[in-house]
């Protein structure tokens, strides 16, 4: 059974703007899964769907079997959503979004009380539980958010945009806890645009542009896509360019040289080549992130493809 | 299913709950005081020189009047002001994601309504102790009036809040429906002291019969037949609350 299953779905909002046009995506039972899309593809239409926000046009959409025509309770109880915006009272304490959370969903209190005891303390915020939630700092109100949405322990995590505006460090724990709670049978779909975060986390993507899906595939068959990556060496000064026959170099100042290399041919040669003309390499990285490249080609061919057919 | 209806509608009541008694100042305070100047102002200094009206002095006459209009305007702010916050924070998303039923939450949100209203008016009586002695007709009908008139005015605030997109729509209603309709609904005055056709055309305005009701459950006097009253409160609160079904289960204001 999918953790979740779209087909078809299609949303027109008021005023014409067709949101999504026919998405059709699958995502297995305890996966972990990349949205992916520029700014106004569809993600957060996609997700207000699957989370009762945003009512669609036209398609089906089952969560863990359970249709969200027919069984919407059903399906509303295993999802736990992680919204982009801030969407809680900010005058009302930690300790009380939380328990309101488990209420809505029928957690009785005295459970309640120890779910968010072990999610506040999980995610460094129980030492705040009486402090209203105006008064905390942007990556403590993400990570609230994260804790809310698992008080009803829900067998599907929706995050749009989890980590947006919150500093490498407390970045990096979110991801080392969403890691764990995948790692404990919870299925996550994550929309990010951090590319680095969903190529770290996510073992299947969809990318989305203009409301369709342009690409469904796992992380791994689509990295292994990109046949040419650029490299930035840093090097000695040097007052002219070396030369590396087979591949294709630029001198962007005299101590910085960028070299495409195909995946078929690695980079020894380049070192060989580099060492013979008695050039100094001081250390190297990607130009860009590996899946940010294959994101921006995908989504440009996807456009290029559209604008050919009209 | 039912325990987990029960354990959501109970924790919106409590939200709603906390956060009228949160802000105590501005809920349960002004009420008091307003209430007070009424019964100073139209009770003593100028209810004396009034005289009786229905057989009871001018301050006994207006006291069922006055505790009802707190109860018609708190119930009404409550629900209003509440919602919209909910949806202008947009925690109201909270909700719209959770499998809570439609109904649920229409009576969480209107039940939190009902009991500021009944705080209010049980501070309101409180208050109206210290100018008059208050009589106590017919205890099930001032029970049954307070609530089937709150239920319909937070009702109404609700549905006011789900089509409001600014602060200012949330404050139309009160100012140019909700007041005149209270002023010109026989809380200072009887309808007997009208003119016949003035008495008629009073008679299309529902908060004459819920202060009415609610006079009859005090004094034992009433211009109107009390059991029309709570006839008509029941259709109204009955025709209001499925608007406010229809209206949410749609997504009206508050899904795109």
């Amino acid at each position: 059974m999918f953790a979740l299953d779209i087909s078809g779905l299609t949303k027109t909002y008021k005023g014409g703007v067709q949101a999504l046009r026919g998405v059709d995506l699958q995502v297995k039972e305890g996966d972990f899964f990349a949205l992916l899309g520029p700014n106004g593809a569809g993600k957060s239409t996609t997700i207000g769907v699957i989370a009762s926000l945003v009512n669609k046009s036209s398609g089906d959409v089952n969560v863990f079997g359970h249709s969200i025509d027919t069984a919407l309770e059903s399906a509303k109880s295993c999802i736990g959503l992680v919204p982009q915006e801030f969407n809680f009272n900010q005058f009302e304490t930690l300790q009380q979004i939380m328990l309101n959370q488990a209420g809505y969903y029928g957690v009785p209190r005295s459970v309640a009380k120890e779910r968010a005891e072990v999610y506040l303390k999980q995610l460094d915020l129980w030492e705040k539980r009486n402090a209203a939630a105006r008064e905390l700092s942007g990556g403590m109100k993400r990570r609230l958010m994260i804790a809310r949405a698992l008080m009803h322990e829900p067998k599907m995590l929706i995050l749009d945009e989890p980590t947006a505006g919150v500093d490498i460090e407390i970045r990096r724990s979110m991801w080392k806890f969403l890691k764990q709670i995948n790692d404990q049978g919870i299925t996550i779909i994550l929309t990010t645009h951090y590319l680095e975060e969903a190529e770290m986390l996510c073992r299947n993507i969809a990318i989305i542009d203009k409301g369709n899906i342009v690409e469904n595939t796992s992380m791994k068959s689509l990295l292994s896509k990109l046949n040419v990556e650029t490299f930035v060496l840093d090097i000695a000064p040097v007052k002219s360019a070396p030369e590396l026959n087979g591949f294709t170099s630029r001198l962007i100042d005299d101590h910085t040289l960028e070299v495409d290399v195909e995946k078929s041919e690695g980079l020894n040669p380049v070192f060989t080549q580099l060492s013979t003309q008695g050039v100094q390499v001081m250390s190297m990285r990607n130009k860009s992130n590996r899946l940010e490249e294959l994101f921006v080609r995908l989504v440009e061919s996807g456009r290029q493809a559209q604008g050919d057919a009209a | 299913m039912n325990h987990l209806y029960f354990v959501a509608l109970r924790t919106i009541w409590i939200k709603e709950c906390t956060r009228f008694l949160r802000i105590w100042i501005q809920t349960l305070v002004p009420p008091a005081i307003t209430m007070s100047l009424y019964f100073v102002i139209f009770g003593s200094l100028i209810g004396s020189r009034i005289g009786t009206m229905g057989g009871f002095s001018y301050m006994e006459f207006i006291v069922p009047g006055l505790i009802m209009m707190a109860i018609i305007t708190n119930s009404y702010s409550n629900v209003s002001s509440s919602f919209f916050s909910a949806k202008f924070q947009r925690n109201v998303e909270e909700l719209l994601v959770a499998p809570v039923p439609t109904w649920v939450i229409i009576m969480g949100f209107v039940g939190g309504g009902v009991a500021r209203a009944m705080l209010i008016g049980v501070i309101v009586t409180c208050v109206s102790m210290f100018f008059v002695d208050v009589h106590i007709h017919h205890f099930g009908v001032i029970i049954l009036t307070l609530i089937l008139t709150s239920t319909l005015f937070a009702t109404a605030g609700l549905i006011n809040a789900i089509y409001a997109k600014t602060f200012d729509d949330i404050s139309m209603v009160p100012t140019f429906v909700l007041t005149p309709l209270t002023y010109l609904g026989g809380v200072f005055y009887s309808l007997s002291l009208l003119p016949e056709f003035w008495q008629w055309v009073s008679k299309a305005n529902p908060v004459v019969y819920m202060v009415n009701g609610f006079r009859y459950g005090f004094l034992g006097v009433s211009d109107v037949n009390v059991g029309i009253s709570v006839a008509l409160l029941i259709g109204f609160n009955a025709i209001l609350f499925s608007i406010a079904y229809v209206l949410l289960q749609r997504g009206t204001g508050i899904r795109s």
